[in-house]
């Protein structure tokens, strides 16, 4: 049955061609791209779209947006923030709460370049090693950069976050700050699978507890279609978030990947040669599919 | 059951081993961000920053006050400097604040780490200029220099021309820089100009530069004008042993004889006996 992982994608290239077993992956890559250079723009060329970096910015003088984890530091460490900066996060909190908390993971932070990077790597290298971090870490992790940003009155994190280093560093100018990238890098690489983005990032923690309730999910609406190739297991930086949905039938569990850490990367869409992923709003209940493929599971679930 | 009893034991103490780990981690980041706040004398705050503890709270690291200056002068903290990372500052000797009268830094602060009320640019308190080497600064050799007197935005009030004697010519004169805490900026100018090779006078951050005179002291003069009189004995109208008729001036000539007079009368038996009753 894991006969197809060991040629990952090969099967979805097959049935699909090569651009559309890779558009989700394309367009990611356009936007964390995208989004730098217009944060480049700037200090590049001297069109001035986007000025500040990643944790707040403002938008052809009108837009701005503020990160809400890091700001939220702030409140914690004391300091009551001018209204430009709650707007800013409001603005940000409604976007991922339709999104998807976790989309500023694939869709927006660089470092997913580098993680995803080695996680590619890994692959092709072959690299196994049992290193185990539990994904928990990140919420304890989330939890002590609260704490401190409380009791010391300062942005501790902050210090040494490698995620806003790095997008800090690519976008006023790296310095040492590629220590940083190459530090992560071969973590991911030699010590923990997906072990930053994965298990200890408390930006994607907090960003998956922001999202928890979110709009746009993937589904595994053709989940009868699945021939257990387990390509999406392996290619799925969170892969504990599909066994529900995917393999749920008989369980009365519904089709939507409703865990609050699925980064709606769409990778499991791409890879999967049999098309039983797709974007999708949660509260889709799959009436009509249902009865299509004459199941009995429970509808309604997302209600 | 015992199998599920065993379980949630290794899940204990799985999740304790890395609460255990992540709080000792926070511990030691903690530690180091009290360490980060000791911000280095040369390093100064953009205008209207907030005192240091509060600034390494409210600053979220974003870049805007450095993308909206427009003379390249702030600076975002980059990995290996002593600055806390990711936070602006500015070199004086290398750049200067300029003093831009719309100061687009702080406008640009989404979070008020520089603080918005701070509406005109003179009131900006960015550090305080000190003439840190009287030995160096060629003014104290009796040399025209002024150069720091020249270049100073708030020129005339924030650092003034002392005159004094040149003792070492004994014909001279020193033009000493003074610089007056009410009216310096700290914008880093004159350190900027400076002309010696290692500057004579560096803006310093605030609690660096200043003194602060004992809260228990009250100086006499002061606490005399405040209350309109001496507050512990009245003042004795000063008695003065001068001969008859005559008068002195302390700031004018000295011992002054009444006009066309002579304390001395034509017959020198009156002077002789003066004093004796008549």
């Amino acid at each position: 049955m894991a006969a197809g992982v060991s040629q990952l994608g090969k099967d979805a290239i097959k049935a699909k061609g090569w651009l559309k077993a890779h558009q989700w992956l394309l367009l990611r890559r356009t936007s964390q791209f995208g989004i730098l250079f217009l944060f480049l723009l700037g200090p590049w060329f001297g069109v001035w779209i986007v000025q500040g970096n990643l944790v707040s910015s403002m938008t052809l003088d009108v837009l701005p947006l503020t990160d809400p984890y890091v700001l939220l530091q702030t409140l914690l460490s004391g300091h009551l923030p001018e209204t430009i900066a709650v707007t800013g996060v409001v603005i940000v909190v409604v976007f991922y709460l339709l999104a998807g908390g976790r989309v500023y993971c694939s869709w927006v932070c660089p470092v997913n370049v580098i993680t995803d990077t080695a996680e590619w790597l890994r692959y092709k290298l072959g690299i196994k090693n049992a290193q185990t971090l539990s994904r928990r870490t990140r919420y304890l992790v989330l939890g002590m950069t609260l704490i401190l940003a409380a009791v010391t009155g300062s942005l501790a994190w902050e210090l040494i976050s490698p995620v806003t280093i790095v997008q800090r560093a690519l976008i006023f100018g790296v310095g040492y700050a590629w220590v940083m990238m190459l530090g992560i890098f071969l973590f991911d690489l030699l010590v923990s699978r997906r072990g930053w983005s994965g298990h200890l990032c408390p930006v994607g923690a907090f960003y998956s507890v922001l999202g928890s309730c979110s709009l746009l999910r993937v589904s595994a609406a053709a989940r009868d279609k699945c021939d257990d190739c387990m390509e999406c297991f392996a290619i799925c930086p969170e892969p504990q978030v599909i066994t529900p949905a995917l393999k749920g039938a008989n369980k009365n569990i519904g089709p939507m990947i409703k865990d609050s850490n699925c980064t709606n990367c769409g990778r499991c869409i791409d890879i999967c040669s049999k098309n039983v992923f797709r974007f999708d709003q949660r509260f889709n209940t799959y009436v009509a599919q249902q009865h299509q493929a004459g199941l009995t599971s429970k509808v309604g679930e997302g209600l | 059951m015992a199998q599920s009893s065993n379980a949630r034991r290794k899940f204990l103490v799985d999740i304790a081993r890395t609460a255990g780990g992540v709080a000792l981690f926070g511990l030691g980041l903690g530690l180091y961000s009290r360490q980060s706040r000791s911000l280095p004398a040369q390093a100064l705050r953009p205008p209207g920053a907030l005192d240091e503890a509060d600034f390494t709270g409210a600053c979220i690291r974003c870049g805007l006050c450095v993308r909206d200056c427009p003379y390249d002068t702030l600076k975002l903290a980059n990995i290996g400097e002593a600055v806390a990372l990711g936070t602006p500052y500015f070199d004086a000797r290398a750049v200067p604040c300029e003093m831009c009268e719309d100061i687009p830094c702080v406008k640009a602060c989404p979070t008020g780490a520089l603080y918005h009320q701070l509406e005109k640019i003179d009131d900006a308190r960015m550090g305080l200029a000190v003439i840190v080497d009287q030995e160096s600064c060629i003014a104290f050799q009796g040399l025209r220099c002024e150069v720091c007197f020249n270049i100073c935005p708030v020129r005339g009030k924030a650092i003034t021309l002392d005159m004094q004697h040149n003792a070492r010519t004994g014909k001279h004169a020193l033009f000493i820089p003074v610089v007056h805490s009410d009216a310096c900026t700290g914008c880093g100018k004159c350190e900027h100009g400076c002309i010696l090779d290692e500057a004579a006078i560096k803006v310093l951050p605030l609690q660096l530069a200043r003194g602060e005179l004992g809260k228990h002291y009250r100086l006499g003069w002061d606490e005399k004008r405040k209350a309109g009189g001496s507050l512990v004995t009245p003042d004795q109208q000063h008695q003065y042993n001068l001969p008859e008729g005559m008068r002195y001036e302390y700031e004018g000539e000295g011992l002054i004889a009444p006009e066309n007079e002579t304390p001395f009368s034509d017959n020198p038996l009156d002077t002789l006996n003066k004093g004796f009753d008549k």
